[in-house]
């Protein structure tokens, strides 16, 4: 199936991505920022069907938007955090922060000016959607299994860890 | 005006790398401890992202098998469940013993 | 003009799905078709609730507005459009607005890929069921707002309580799909029939993938491996009452609880995106329900009751359903009172029947009812769940909060995995008996 004004998408994607992302570091309430994390969470699922790989982004959708962004709405409701809306916001050290973010930038600015020529364009071969969730499931179950069966052991290990943390009484 | 239009490999580096920044300075200036999180949950993003990406790269090159690229997003996005899990937990034990979310006010260990 | 009508046409004799062949022409009209389809199925189902629930409980509902409240749901619209918007004070303005919005969105866009025949879907995606599965847990994120932002205790609890209820019944729904999901990568044909797909062939999760196993594999999947893949159903049919709010599971928005619980504070049209949203959620519900276990778009026994003559009667059941329906309508018409109050209501109750009648006829047509069997049957079996949604209503006590959240965890989870991991050693036993017997 032929992509359809993939420019389009792309421009109109990622400018949700970036807009949902400066939303989040800079809203003063943590409900708006998690809103915000959610359309930019929910944009990137449609840039992964972009890059044909509809599995991914279904993860994304049910794991991060649908599962951690829950999570993090029932904590925001937990935490009171009706105080900390009239409090100043940023460190005292944000022109740190900002400068030491800046040259990360410049950094990959340079980066990635020297190195365009690496990426030259290929075609892609037709037909890459229709058995992605197979391959996927090759690789996962045949190469990576060990990792697979070490992520098992790490959810395990985050449900024991989440569970005490945040009982009263241990 | 080209460059623009076509969109390659270097575009979703471009964006994730920008995702990146964000979330690094979200990390680093903001004093709410869930706005932290939720960046480091940007920067984990924008890695899957860049994952993704070269993956689509390398199925142009070696074929529609070349999948590695997403396998690995799908164990970043496991490992940001739960690390997103046991933060939010360390955050509500905190929140529990001193009242306040600001991470410029964890300092009992200070001297 | 002329390539337009080439593209329009170029569609029509494709064997593929709009989204699949790339014609967005063909792809806006099925969601076009769709959409319209899913608001009349919405109107009819909310004057259904209520006549059924009222005939359960031994009174008659609605009967003024319109012959047998027929028009009792146009007239709900109409009030809901008209009444007062009411915020509250201290509520977050943006987030109280999205809150609606996202729970509709999410119960809508699960129809992208809910397939009515076999090429009768908006697309057919290679992920279907796992689009279907995080698209619908986004309407958590809807609930949780929606409370959040009413800034009021009851409308809190019942987010909450609401919210953790939807995420728990998402774990076994999981599980139970997955149960499902398996098996489509079976070929053996028949009730018990394994046999591992060679490499190269393998089981999938797109909608339309699934029906079309069950087709190859000659039965449904809810009496496959009996009685696996029925109980898989079962935890199905229990989790998607629970996913969706409905009774016995209402304890979220049961209004001798918590007063309407998330959507206390919501008045007017707001409060209609909600129970827009709640009875597409349903629709979907079922419609996963029906794809993955009740077969789809199937008729029943197309193996047991093959060849022309039964293949005829069972094209002619969409006539027939209609031509019923119209008997019903004037049967009633006739025991109307013979006052001249009822005079207008006698009249529409009969012209109603006429409807129903002609377009019971027009499905004898061959032309017809062979375009229109896969729909039928898809339909028929979504409004037996959704016949089924109503009678839980109406004869379930309500579940206490931690009483819903044990079945979830305790009994419905462990029973899943269980499930998986029977179906999945009933569909390897001839590889497994082999590897043992080389021992």
């Amino acid at each position: 199936m032929n992509p359809v004004a993939t420019p389009f998408f792309f421009y109109l994607l990622s400018g949700t991505m970036l807009i949902g992302g400066i939303l989040v570091i800079t809203r003063k309430n943590a409900v708006h920022s998690a809103l915000a994390l959610i359309a930019a969470l929910l944009a990137q699922a449609g840039i992964y069907l972009m890059l044909y790989a509809p599995f991914v982004a279904g993860v994304q959708i049910i794991l991060y938007a649908g599962g951690i962004m829950v999570l993090f709405l029932f904590v925001i409701m937990l935490v009171n955090l009706e105080r900390a809306q009239k409090e100043r916001q940023f460190n005292k050290q944000w022109v740190v922060g900002l400068a030491a973010a800046a040259a990360l930038g410049g950094l990959f600015i340079a980066v990635y000016t020297k190195g365009k020529a690496m990426f030259p364009d290929r075609a892609m071969p037709s037909g890459l959607e229709g058995q992605n969730t197979q391959k996927v499931g090759e690789l996962l179950y045949g190469q990576y299994m060990f990792a697979f069966e070490i992520a098992s052991l790490l959810l395990l290990v985050a449900i024991i860890g989440a569970v005490v943390m945040a009982k009263k009484r241990i | 005006m080209e460059t623009m239009l076509h969109i390659s490999t270097l575009h979703y580096m471009v964006l994730s790398a920008a995702l990146f920044l964000l979330g690094v300075i979200g990390v680093l200036t903001r004093r709410n401890v869930v706005i932290v999180l939720m960046s480091i949950e940007l920067i984990l993003n924008a890695v899957n992202l860049n994952l993704v990406a070269f993956s689509h790269y390398w199925q142009g090159i070696q074929g529609p098998g070349a999948l590695h690229g997403q396998v690995f997003a799908i164990f970043v996005i496991t490992d940001a469940a739960a690390e997103a899990a046991v933060g939010l937990g360390i955050l509500i034990a905190f929140f529990r013993n001193k009242e306040t979310i600001n991470v410029d006010e964890v300092n009992l260990l200070k001297w | 003009m002329h390539e337009f009508i080439q593209y329009v046409q170029s569609y029509l004799d494709s064997k593929l799905t709009p989204g699949a062949a790339g014609n967005v022409f063909w792809a806006t009209i099925y969601i076009l078709l769709v959409f319209v389809g899913l608001s009349v199925a919405v109107i009819a189902m909310n004057w259904l609730e209520r006549k059924i629930l009222a005939h359960m409980q031994v009174r008659l509902g609605p009967m003024r507005v319109g012959p047998h409240g027929l028009l009792q749901p146009i007239a709900d619209a109409l009030k809901l459009l008209l009444k007062e918007d009411i915020i509250p004070a201290e509520a977050d303005g943006l987030v109280f607005w999205i809150a609606p919005f996202i729970v509709v969105l999410a119960a809508f866009t699960v129809f992208v890929v809910v397939p009515f025949g076999p090429t009768h879907a908006i697309t057919d995606m290679n992920i279907g069921i796992l689009f279907m599965l995080g698209v619908s847990s986004l309407s958590v994120l809807g609930i949780v707002m929606a409370g959040w932002a009413s800034n009021s205790h009851y409308p809190l609890i019942g987010a909450l309580r609401s919210s953790a209820q939807m995420v728990s019944y998402e774990v076994a729904m999981g599980l139970a799909v997955v149960s499902a999901i398996l098996m489509t990568s079976l070929h053996g044909a028949g009730l018990y029939g394994a046999g591992v797909a060679s490499a190269g062939d393998s089981g999938t999760l797109s909608m339309i993938g699934i029906v079309q196993a069950q087709q190859e594999q000659g039965v449904w999947f809810v009496f496959k491996f009996f009685p696996l893949g029925l109980v898989a159903f079962f935890i199905f049919a229990i989790a998607m009452v629970a996913e969706t709010n409905r009774a016995p599971f209402d304890l979220p928005e049961a209004e001798s609880e918590l007063t309407a619980g998330f959507h206390t504070e919501y008045s007017g049209f707001r409060w209609s995106l909600f129970f827009l949203a709640e009875y597409s959620a349903m629709i979907a519900v079922s419609s996963i329900a029906v794809t993955l276990w009740l077969g789809g778009w199937l008729r029943p026994f197309p193996n047991l009751l093959h060849g022309s003559v039964w293949d005829l009667v069972f094209n002619l059941f969409p006539g027939i359903t209609f031509l019923f329906l119209a008997a019903m309508c004037f049967y009633n018409t006739a025991r109307m009172p013979k006052h001249p109050y009822f005079k207008i209501q006698t009249m529409g109750l009969a012209g109603f029947g006429a409807l129903l009648g002609l377009i019971g006829l027009v499905m004898f047509v061959p032309a017809v009812f062979v375009r229109v069997q896969d729909i039928y049957w898809f339909a028929i079996k979504v409004a037996a769940f959704m016949y089924l949604y109503i009678w839980y209503r109406g004869t379930f006590p309500r579940y206490r909060f931690d009483q819903l959240m044990k079945v979830g965890w305790k009994i419905l989870l462990p029973l899943g995995l269980g499930l998986l991991i029977l179906t999945a050693l009933m569909g390897m036993r001839a590889e497994l008996w082999h590897w043992a017997a080389s021992l």
